[in-house]
């Protein structure tokens, strides 16, 4: 990693990836907050009101961090791909813009409230509060994923005389279809991380013996909305994703699934190391046709590998692409599993005191993380070497004027400050879950 | 004349931004000073709680409308500028925590730590935006595909080859500095009662013989560095209106300090940075980022722009969008109106 152009694209990746740890928690706690408040609204319960200051407590560390390290995203398509923004900023600048306006201050202003407001507005104001700071954290994703999904799939676009990029349809970005499905597949990763910690937390109360009737809470919570949201990952959303990257993306599709060859009757293969010099898989472990039903519906029907594809078009790292994907989908699926037991058992009234099970559901709090992690990975490396799918190439859209040597410093320097933010988020995160919820004043 | 309307809108936002987080800046730079006890920092920090996040959003909207409505620029501009915008992050990121984290734990090792991180952050801020605007005024060495990258310094002089930092942007830097600090000084002494109060006042008042020197000073300069500031009030004598408005905020903050009416100096305060920072965008445009090298490769709201489909559309969102923006900030500061109150919620 030596070159300019590499430590550019680490530069961003290793930011983007470091910034959504925080927002994919928020993402789904927002929701998870707001049916806490309902709850308590409805039912005049204050035990749902402890809970949700609880987690607004953890929710507000995420989101200053989310904000924080979210802030140089936005610098950093200027500093480090200055050429791609020249080129694309009249059209993923509306997303951009649109963001800030219409999330960013809805999510400030109502942040404040729902923090330092609790008294000030009362029970349906501070309701509102926590349904306003939700939709704009949704809203922001939104237009995120709009703006990554017209990098994927370019729409509503015409080439000026100069082959520059000029917005044609603001409808068309607005609505790529491939946003639709992005978001909500996105989204769905977000409340799987939300409901995990939440049910996770829950089960490590129970095993404590510590603050159990909230652990009960969290747990009847968390294992309820992270089965609905593991299984809308799987279908319709991962589907329909899938089905659009193998429409739009064939070659990524074909690197994803280590598909060297065309073939009829195509397998998936579920284990299996790439082999991208000799072209083959080894070791393979695989489901045979299944590659041709997903994607055509027709076990027998023809997929097209990486050979149908000139060299150049790519994916340029093969390896980390197919096992980004494989990790999310291996993730995915032990989710479903573990979510739908810990589901089973909640609804025959034993999930409380099946140690085993309270246990898997502790340790596995950090493993969203993960899945969230290589999703993003899947996407973004199966993108490669198109920095815009089709139209411009990743090599071609960087700041040519910042050298090497300066973006290692800054690199440098962000990884300094990430690790000390990262070693504060987890020293805060753990007094306050190890403080518990309650009435006890807060210590803030 | 879409250009020019966003050239405006963009002008205004960062106006905007300057105005509502440089009080919030200005109340860092003074957090140590001003505020001794537990109780007083607390007042400060509470002053500007549950806004400075949102104060903080109009630099990223107008980085927004900056992006669509000018994408030469922005991408000339920020890598360009990439060093000192870095900086600029990890400031942000620091001041941030600081400002979120402070509250979480009560010892004595603790708070007085992010309070010195706030202060220092706040204060380097202070001087890097001052700087950037000088860097601005100076102009930089474009080359003819609208390019440049500039180190943190060379020679210290606004020359054929600058670095971030010469004489002549540190003293913009300055400058800001004390501008800002007077800033926060008006909005603590309006928000605290007291201690805290008093001694805000004291800094507004040794600060203000500062600016004022200091607006003199940098006028002259800003003058003689960049000719075209005269060229513009020669050709279009309206535009004195921006610097009469400059004076007229500065006799306001002076009058209103005097007569211990806090709100109208505050405001005042407002009026002189709008006013200062007006008449900067007034003597440079139609620029928007100088070319010190050869005036040809300036980029002007003409060569920077997107086309006018983009540019029309986009007003079709964002007039909306800053109404709901507007309506969230009246309702905001209404809310947390008054002077900061210690025992309710829980800061």
């Amino acid at each position: 990693m030596d070159s300019a152009l590499a430590i550019h694209r680490f530069h961003f990746a290793f930011t983007v990836t470091f910034h959504y740890i925080f927002v994919q928690l928020t993402l789904g706690l927002g929701l998870l907050i707001f049916i806490l408040k309902t709850l308590a609204l409805r039912t005049g319960n204050e035990h749902y009101n402890d809970a949700a200051r609880f987690w607004a407590k953890i929710f507000a560390i995420n989101f200053a961090l989310g904000v924080v390290t979210g802030i140089p995203m936005e610098f950093q398509f200027g500093t480090g791909w200055s050429r791609f923004s020249k080129a694309a900023g009249g059209v993923i600048g509306h997303t951009l813009g649109m963001e800030g306006l219409y999330s960013f201050f809805l999510e400030s202003t109502f942040l404040g409230l729902l923090i330092y407001g609790e008294k000030l507005l009362g029970r349906v104001g501070h309701w509102f509060s926590a349904l306003a700071v939700w939709i704009g954290s949704w809203m922001s994703a939104y237009l995120i994923v709009a703006t990554n999904a017209w990098m994927q799939r370019p729409v509503g676009y015409t080439l000026g005389p100069n082959g520059e990029i000029q917005l044609s349809s603001w409808w068309s970005l607005i609505f790529n279809e491939w946003a639709f499905w992005q978001f909500w597949h996105t989204l769905m990763g977000g409340v799987i991380t939300g409901s995990f910690v939440v049910a996770g937390v829950g089960a490590f109360y129970l095993l404590l013996k510590k603050s159990e009737e909230f652990g009960r809470t969290f747990l009847r919570l968390g294992v309820t909305a992270g089965l609905a949201a593991s299984l809308l990952a799987l279908f319709p959303t991962g589907d329909r994703q899938g089905a659009l990257v193998a429409k739009h993306q064939p070659a990524t599709l074909a690197a994803m699934e280590g598909h060297f060859e065309t073939r009829s009757g195509a397998p998936v293969a579920i284990l299996g190391q790439p082999d991208v010099e000799k072209r083959k898989l080894d070791n393979p472990f695989i489901v045979p046709g299944l590659l041709s039903f997903i994607v055509h519906n027709r076990w027998e029907s023809e997929v097209r590998g990486l050979d149908a594809f000139p060299q150049d078009q790519w994916p340029d790292n093969i390896p980390l692409l197919y096992y980004s994907f494989h990790i999310m989908v291996g993730l995915g699926t032990i989710f479903i599993a573990v979510m739908a037991l810990a589901g089973f058992l909640l609804w025959r009234g034993t999930l409380f005191t099946f140690k085993p099970l309270l246990w898997i559901l502790m340790l596995m709090m950090p493993l969203p993380y993960v899945a969230n992690t290589a999703g993003w990975m899947t996407s973004e490396l199966g993108r490669q070497p198109w920095l815009i799918y089709g139209l411009m190439r990743t090599a071609a859209g960087s700041s040519n004027t910042v050298s090497s040597g300066n973006a290692m410093f800054t690199l440098l320097g962000f990884m300094g400050i990430y690790s000390l933010l990262l070693m504060l988020a987890l020293f805060l995160v753990w007094r306050e879950i190890d403080h518990g919820p309650g009435r006890a004043p807060a210590a803030h | 004349m879409l250009p020019v309307i966003w050239f405006c809108i963009v002008a205004v936002m960062v106006a905007m931004y300057v105005v509502l987080d440089g009080f919030d800046l200005g109340a860092g730079i003074l957090h140590l000073g001003v505020a001794r006890t537990e109780n007083e920092r607390r007042a400060v920090l509470k002053s500007i709680g549950p806004v400075w996040d949102g104060n903080e959003v109009w630099l990223l909207a107008g980085g927004g409308a900056l992006y669509f409505a000018f994408p030469a620029l922005y991408a000339s501009s920020f890598s360009g500028f990439y060093l000192p915008l870095m900086i600029v992050l990890w400031l942000l990121i620091l001041r941030g925590t600081a400002v979120e984290f402070r509250s979480h734990i009560d010892n004595s090792v603790w708070k007085p730590f992010w309070d010195a991180v706030f202060c220092g952050a706040s204060a380097l801020l202070a001087i890097f935006l001052g700087a950037a605007l000088g860097n601005v005024v100076r102009g930089v060495p474009l080359n003819a595909n609208g390019e440049f990258f500039l180190p943190l310094w060379t020679n210290f002089q606004p020359g054929p080859e600058p670095g971030i930092l010469d004489w002549y942007t540190i003293l913009i830097g300055v400058f800001a500095f004390l501008t800002l600090t007077q800033h926060g000084a008006l909005w603590v002494a309006y928000k605290t009662e007291n201690g805290v109060q008093r001694r805000a006042r004291k800094v507004a008042s040794a600060v203000w013989y500062g600016v004022a020197a200091l607006t003199a000073i940098a006028t002259i300069v800003s003058f003689q560095v960049q000719p075209k500031l005269a060229q513009s009030f020669a050709e279009m004598p309206f535009g004195y209106i921006f610097p009469a408005l400059a004076l007229a905020g500065l006799a306001g903050i002076w009058f209103f300090h005097r007569q211990q009416k806090e709100l109208q100096a505050f405001l005042s305060s407002a009026i002189y940075i709008i006013g200062m920072l007006t008449s900067v965008v007034f003597g440079v445009f139609p620029m928007v980022l100088p070319a010190n090298s050869n005036p040809a490769f300036s980029l002007t709201i003409h060569n920077a722009s997107a086309p006018p489909y983009g540019l029309e559309i986009g007003l079709y969102w964002f007039t909306p969008g800053i109404l709901l923006a507007a309506c969230y900030f009246t309702y905001l500061y209404r809310k947390f109106a008054g002077k900061v109150k210690l025992e309710e919620g829980h800061y």
